[in-house]
């Protein structure tokens, strides 16, 4: 493929032809401030962010979006492009609740970012402001419309990644609204709670129900790992707090990007569910008791002993389990055929 | 032969499955494949019949069906007209044919009687009789119903003498109101699909597009875009399919030039973007028209169908070889869907909202395939312009701006229609030639153009010539065609207002700037028109304008803030008297205005403190009233009362 | 699967078969939709029209148990068509000739009558797979749980052989495995015949390098019992102790009466399980076990991708991680079993293990691994069968259409057909208890159509009982028209609906896959 030179800031770049702007700049270690971008989907260049200015073009031009070309002469932090910058923040400030003291997203909120490296403090508007009822009907993510900033990321994801189109722009003007067919809440609506859209939020529209009413972003350790449902083997970050997991976000898997399902995202809960077995138990008088490991352990190899002993050990039979590592897995193969000495260990592969 | 599909002998082999390349030609001129006495008569007979000649002694009554004398009760003369000439026995010599629209439409409903041209207006059901009979057979005027011209109080006998068609040059508007838009072979017989035949079987592509670059003819939906440097991109691009898109998502409030072409002569369209397709390597199109447009979209499903069935659209057309489809896609009237891009994604089956573009829609458009898109005026343009030639063409308007240009001129002039004049004509032409004047005899103030992203100009720009070119350093533009004329009645704050609230309602939401700006924009012109304004809203609306023109994505955004800016510009005392002096100079903004009796011309009547709904008025019987301005709410129902002028609105 | 989960996106043409994509793999579909966004093709072969099927160009609503007939009827097409890749055929195969008998017996017409898809349809499918540059093939336990389900995968290993559909991008072989490691349970000898990476337990150098290495003098010889296998000896009282980890046989497996039975019939059970499943409360002793978030290891997907799982918080209670248990038990049992970490167990794998010789936690920390993986500086195998077969030349395996073991009759005239819910899994173990999904997913559902429905007197919302041969339930009817006349579905989530006490252990002879997708049941409402 070609390439192409251009001049950003005064410094040469070259990238391959097609490249935008904004990744030639990204090259150069040049920042631009970014909302409705994201690189695996369409580009909408709608939030007007990222404006540059272009030598020779009439009005400032999208970085994210055009193209970088032979030639091309761009300034990205001239005093018109800060003005610009300044005032889309501004104006995103004056239709946007400042709760950010309480809000889920304090702390991991790209307009709180750039309002605070472009120095917005408040808006300088005074106007209408919109008054959304919270959506906080299902259990896996609340919607908070006030806070939605209309960069279509969840548009775009729902359409594009998930491939489901539940959700795109609805009414006009001011009254612009990110909704399901014919308005109505996420849980009437063919929505099935991926929260691919929660993943690529930018601000506190979406918000994972739990994680978000549990946890400031500052105070989660992220723990990569890998999802423990079905087969495909989505990667994921566990969200820990004090010990306990408090929610699942998006990383960068290598089979999924950032995408995952219903029961990887938000069916996390029962790792910390009260009936999790807590200690070992034994059957007395025909009742499950709690005993120590060392009881236990013993009366397993004391019985296991017997049988083999009396029945041998093709009269014992292990399954061992689909939902365990691979080193359990092993390990159990280990115990079968080393220990007991049989063959007969399956699993439910088979169902 | 009973229609232009008939054969006139056997040697006739035309039918959509059997084309023949001759068959437009031939049944003008014919026939053309063979020599016969009786079959060239049979021609003329039938072209008599169908086009109105003068000299096979029969008379026409036209009856206009366009969408405004439909509303102003059209329909219901044909059935008189057909009744009278029933009753008087002048069916054989006396036809009646339905037409598109005049422009006039303000004088509806339109009746012509030809081949005299009289023009009758405002014709009720009950007057059909009177016309047969006075003037079909009698052959006298019925005076009472001709056009006085309100400057001269003369009436005119025939629509050449009525000054808002004399002063106009209708070359796309030819055959609005004079042929039947419904009937395809009325088309043929004033010369329709001739320019498409010589496109295809005298011209190359190129050819084509050279001579639409020959004719200077620039987009007529407002960017002003030249149409055969476009062409020329859709024939140069290379892809396995192209489109053409006719953008008739006409959407400016009170524009309706489409709207006319597309009712009034659909088949010029249909023709048009044939010849494009031909060009460009096209071989289907899309008619984007509002619902809002029933009467469009029904005669464009007429005339589609008779193209079909006339072998002028389809596969092999002519037998040229070249095939073209159109299809119709009624839009659901968002105005942000005439902006190309849009109005592709609705195509598509998207929400209408505007996509970033990298590079041109003739490279990447619909279904990212290469697309040419033009608008209805463009597109009717084309015909004309393959027929007469590019140079012809380029002889009308100006160096820049060539042809014709249809306005569509409202407010507070006499004569409100549309109006066709050659480019180059100044504003006051248009305005007091053509629109006969400001209504009232009140003074001029100001005039928008190009729809509500266009700008207000004032008295100083009258005698500039109107063109593409000249509009845009006064902050204005052509846009596609909409022309207000406003009076000294008018304020300016409050027009300001009118346009951005409509291009903020209409506004996609998509991009930040537009969205959310507009309507701090507008919060602001409402609180300035409210009373509440204060200094720095003249600098914050500058600011604000600059940056939506500056980033906004699509030309809606980047338009948006001209009404303002040029109100701004032209006419800034207004908003400095509205913010520090709390008035509206044109005493329209209601809560500014101040109501106040006259004590010396109040009689004490007492009417209107009966009219006042909010008891603010107070007064001893035959003494002067007073108003107390704490309890008026400004409803104005006082001064309308009051028979003495003592009232007084300021 | 041949092919990654990658390559789903690229291909022109799918056709998936027995797989509720959407709703079980939920982000593999994700690459479904976006090829056909792309414009790929989509044929799902499904009885029940599943949204994958909605989204289908093709949705061929076959009988219940008819794939056999419907491969080889694609493959009758495009063999009289003459669509298939000759070049492939005769380079990278054997068999051709004697399959090809068997596949002319299956022209579409006949099929049709099987199948009841139109002849056309199933023309216009084997058109389009063949004439596909990349066509990739995907199915899962629609296809494996039946008694030929075997031959159903040989049937679709034939297809893809004859268009040369495998080893390349895009297209291939691709089998969506249902749980999060039963790749990698597989992978590690977690079956009676093998031991890891598939060596078999009949090989003497196979035995003799295993015992070396774990110390031993010898292992055992013979295959042993599978599941249904292992549930069978219980109940004849042959089976006297089984260890069961992390499995809920009662809810997962066939005729779960009768695995309860056999489980309550041995003299010594333990289960090792983070909950007290329905199986656990059997058992002699239970020990806990700590979850994924509380341990290290590796997980393979469904791609054999091996993935590093990572310990994120300490084990609740005193649960341990299984692999500590086993350690402890196998050491109690005098056999010393020590291991720092999962990384040392890991190692001893790759030493055992050829397709895993070259995996290391060292390794999995730059990223995952997909085997075989024969050495450290082995890159991986993304794609399999690359120019060459596993076993040298692929081999044409003529099967023949079977009826499913048992079909409705006039005592039971439904056919019950199983399956997951997307916003459940397996045996509700995990989903029933999160706090979210059992709440927005709280009851089951046996789908009906609304013709039956009619018939029986049932509306939406009844409940309904259903009965088989060997059990029955309870469950609430939904009137749907996704299940065509004469199928009923439910799923396996939930313990008060055990759809299993009611499902068929007839078996798959080679596989032992229990025939779970169909059984003759009847549907009664109750008053």
């Amino acid at each position: 493929m070609a390439n192409v030179t251009l001049t950003i800031n005064g410094q040469q770049v070259t990238v391959p032809a097609g490249s935008t702007i904004l990744q030639a700049a990204e090259k150069l270690n040049i920042f631009i401030p970014t909302l409705c971008y994201e690189p695996i989907l369409t580009r909408p260049a709608s939030c007007r962010i990222c404006v540059v200015e272009v030598k020779g073009s009439k009005n400032l031009v999208p970085a994210c979006a055009a193209l970088a070309r032979d030639g091309m002469v761009v300034e990205t932090d001239t005093p018109e492009v800060i003005e610009a910058r300044r005032t889309i923040i501004d104006l995103l400030l004056a239709n946007h609740p400042m709760d950010c003291l309480t809000c889920g997203r304090n702390g991991d909120c790209r307009l709180q970012d750039y309002a605070f490296m472009y120095g917005v403090r408040e808006s300088s508007f005074s106007g209408e402001k919109h008054n959304y009822p919270l959506e906080d009907d299902n259990p896996f993510y609340i919607r908070d419309m006030n806070k939605c900033i209309l960069c279509g990321k969840c548009v775009r994801v729902c359409a594009e990644i998930q491939g489901n189109s539940v959700i795109d722009f609805t009414y006009r003007g001011f009254n612009t609204k990110i909704a399901a067919f014919m308005d109505v809440p996420m849980s009437q609506s063919e929505c099935v709670f991926c929260g691919n859209c929660v993943a690529y939020c930018p601000t506190g529209a979406l918000q994972e129900k739990y994680l978000r009413s549990h946890a400031r972003t500052w105070e989660v350790q992220k723990v990569t790992t890998v999802c423990p449902y079905c087969g495909t083997g989505c990667t994921l970050d566990l969200n820990v707090k004090n010990g306990k997991v408090v929610g699942v976000t998006s990383t960068d898997g290598e089979v999924n990007g950032k995408a995952l399902c219903v029961k990887g995202r938000f069916g996390f809960g029962f790792i910390h569910h009260p009936d999790r077995l807590q200690q070992p138990l034994i059957k007395k008088d025909g009742r499950l008791v709690e005993s120590t490991w060392d009881e236990a352990i013993q009366l397993i190899a004391t019985r296991l002993g017997e049988v083999k002993a009396q029945y041998g050990a093709d009269a014992i039979g292990f399954l061992t389990s689909a939902r365990c590592t691979n080193e359990e897995n092993y390990l159990l193969s280990k115990l079968a055929r080393a220990v007991i000495g049989t063959n007969n260990i399956d699993h439910c592969a088979r169902l | 032969m009973e229609t232009l599909m008939d054969k006139c002998c056997d040697k006739c082999q035309h039918s959509p499955t059997t084309p023949c390349r001759d068959y437009v030609r031939c049944r003008k001129n014919g026939p053309i494949c063979h020599q016969d006495e009786n079959c060239s008569r049979l021609r003329q007979e039938l072209l008599a019949r169908v086009y109105m000649k003068p000299e096979a002694g029969m008379k026409y009554i036209l009856i206009c069906s366009g969408t405004g004398c439909i509303s102003s009760g059209s329909p219901s003369l044909v059935k008189a007209f057909e009744e009278e000439l029933a009753k008087n026995n002048l069916q054989g010599q006396v036809a009646i044919r339905i037409t598109g629209c005049h422009g006039f439409c303000e004088q509806g409903p339109i009746v012509i009687i030809e081949p005299e041209k009289v023009f009758y207006r405002r014709v009720a059901r009950d007057d059909a009789a009177e016309i047969v009979s006075m003037h079909l057979v009698q052959g006298q005027l019925v005076e009472r119903l001709l056009y006085v011209d309100p400057v001269t109080g003369q009436a005119a006998k025939t629509y050449e003498d009525i000054p808002f068609y004399a002063h106009q040059q209708r070359l796309v508007l030819q055959k609005c109101g004079h042929t039947c838009p419904e009937d395809i072979q009325d088309y043929i017989a004033h010369d329709g699909y001739l320019a498409l035949t010589k496109a295809l079987f005298e011209m190359t592509p190129q050819q084509v597009v050279d001579e639409v670059k020959t004719s200077g003819l620039r987009g007529r939906g407002g960017a002003g875009f030249p149409t055969g440097v476009k062409w020329q991109g859709a024939l140069n691009a290379k892809a396995d399919k192209k489109y053409v898109i006719c953008n008739a998502d006409e959407g400016d409030p009170g524009a309706f030039m489409d709207r006319s072409v597309l009712e009034g002569d659909p088949h010029a369209v249909l023709e048009g973007m044939i010849i494009c397709g031909y060009a460009t390597g096209s071989d289907e199109g899309y008619i984007y028209v509002r619902a809002e447009y029933p009467l469009a979209i029904h005669r464009l499903k007429i005339a589609i169908a008779q193209a079909e069935q006339y072998g002028l659209l389809g596969e092999n057309i002519l037998n040229s070889g070249f095939n073209f489809r159109i299809k119709i896609k009624a839009g659901a009237g968002a105005f942000v869907c005439g902006e190309g891009t849009a109005l592709m994604q609705s195509i598509e089956g998207n929400r209408g909202m505007p996509r970033y573009k990298v590079g041109r829609s003739t490279e990447k458009g619909l279904w990212d395939k290469p697309t040419t898109l033009n608008n209805v005026e463009t597109f009717a343009n084309v015909p004309l312009i393959i027929r007469h030639g590019g140079s012809w063409f380029a002889s009308i308007g100006t160096e820049k701006s060539t042809g014709t240009k249809i306005f569509s001129i409202t407010g507070k002039v006499n004569n409100t229609g549309l109006v066709e004049v050659p480019m180059g004509v100044t504003m006051r032409q248009i305005i007091f030639d053509v629109g006969g004047g400001i209504r009232d005899g009140r003074a001029f103030k100001a005039l928008q153009i190009g729809g509500p992203s266009g700008g207000c100009l004032r008295e100083e720009h009258l005698d500039i010539p109107v063109e593409y070119d000249s509009l845009i350093p006064l902050g204005a533009m052509m846009g596609s065609g909409g022309l207000v004329i406003m009076d000294d009645t008018t304020c300016m704050v409050d027009v300001a207002r009118f346009f951005l609230n409509f291009t903020q309602a209409e506004s996609c939401g998509k991009c930040t700037p537009c969205r959310e700006g507009t309507k701090r924009m507008l919060e602001i012109l409402n609180r300035i028109c409210e009373g509440h304004g204060v200094p720095e809203d003249i600098e914050v609306l500058e600011k604000l304008s600059k940056v939506i023109i500056n980033t906004s994505l699509c030309g809606l955004g980047q338009s948006a803030p001209n009404p303002v800016l040029t109100t701004l510009r032209y006419f800034r005392d207004e908003y400095e008297a509205h913010i520090y002096h709390k008035r509206c100079p044109a005493s329209v903004c209601q809560a500014l205005l101040v109501y106040t009796i006259n004590q010396e011309k109040c009689t004490g009547c007492g009417a209107c403190a009966r009219a006042c709904p909010a008891g603010a008025i107070t007064g001893e019987k035959k003494q002067p009233h007073t108003i107390d301005l704490e309890k008026c709410i400004k409803c104005g129902s006082c001064l309308t009362r009051c028979k003495f002028d003592a009232v007084v609105k300021q | 699967m041949t092919n990654p989960i990658a390559d789903i996106e690229g291909a022109n043409f799918i056709l998936a078969l027995g797989t509720n994509t959407t709703e079980t793999h939920p982000v593999i579909a994700t690459k479904i939709k976006q090829a056909v966004r792309a414009g790929g093709i989509l044929a799902v072969v499904d009885p029940r029209q599943t949204e994958l099927a909605r989204l289908a160009h093709y949705h061929l609503a076959l009988k219940p148990g008819t794939d056999i007939a419907l491969l080889n009827g694609l493959a009758n097409v495009i063999l009289t068509e003459d669509l298939y890749n000759k070049d492939f055929v005769a380079e990278r195969t054997e068999g051709f000739a004697a399959w090809k008998e068997t596949v002319l017996k299956y022209p579409p017409e006949v099929v049709a009558g099987i199948t009841g898809i139109a002849a056309d349809t199933i023309r216009e499918v084997a058109r389009g797979y063949a004439r596909s540059a990349n066509a990739t093939i995907l199915y899962t336990m629609g296809i494996t749980q039946h008694i030929c389900g075997t031959d159903n995968v040989l049937a679709i290993a034939n297809l893809a052989m004859l268009c040369g559909h495998i080893g390349k991008p895009y297209s291939g072989v691709n089998p969506l495995r249902g749980q999060n490691n039963v790749q990698g349970a597989c992978d590690m000898g977690g079956l009676p015949n093998v031991l890891t990476g598939y060596q078999p337990v009949a090989d003497p150098d196979v035995r003799a390098k295993f015992a070396a290495a774990w110390g031993v003098t010898s292992l055992p010889e013979q295959p042993g019992l599978t599941v249904g296998e292992m549930m069978e000896g219980a109940a004849a009282g042959k089976l006297r102790a089984m260890y069961i980890m992390g499995e809920n046989p009662v809810l997962s497996d066939p005729d779960s009466t009768h695995v309860v039975h056999a489980l309550e019939k041995l003299d010594f059970l333990v289960v090792q399980d983070i909950f007290l499943t329905e199986t656990a409360r059997l058992a002699d002793v239970v020990l806990p076990a700590a979850s994924f978030a509380e341990k290290d290891g590796t997980f393979t997907n469904t791609e054999r991708r091996v993935q590093r799982v990572r310990k994120a918080i300490e084990p609740v209670g005193e649960a341990k991680p299984d692999w500590q248990i086993i350690c402890l038990v196998a050491t109690a049992m005098g056999y010393p079993m020590q291991y720092g970490s999962p990384a040392e167990i890991m190692a001893e794998i790759a030493r055992l293990t050829p397709s895993y010789g070259g995996i290391s936690y060292q390794r999995l920390e730059q990223g995952s691994l997909v085997w075989p993986c024969p050495s450290p500086d082995h890159p991986g195998t993304p794609r399999l069968h690359v120019g060459k077969f596993a076993r040298g030349l692929g081999k044409f395996h003529p099967v023949e259409y079977v009826p499913p073991a048992e079909l409705p009759d006039e005592e039971y005239p439904f056919i019950l057909n199983t399956g997951r819910r997307y916003f459940h899994y397996h045996t509700g173990t995990m989903t029933l208890r999160t706090g979210a999904l059992e709440e927005y997913y709280a009851q089951e559902h046996l789908e009906i159509n609304p013709a039956d429905a009619r018939t029986l007197g049932i509306t939406d919302g009844d409940r309904v009982r259903v009965i088989s041969r060997r059990g029955q339930v309870e469950v609430t009817a939904r009137v749907v028209d996704t299940v065509p006349p004469g199928v009923v579905f439910t799923s396996f989530h939930f313990p008060e609906v055990a759809i299993n006490r009611l499902t068929n252990t007839a078996r798959d002879p080679v596989a032992k896959i229990p025939e779970l997708k169909v059984c003759a049941v009847r549907v009664e409402k109750i008053a």
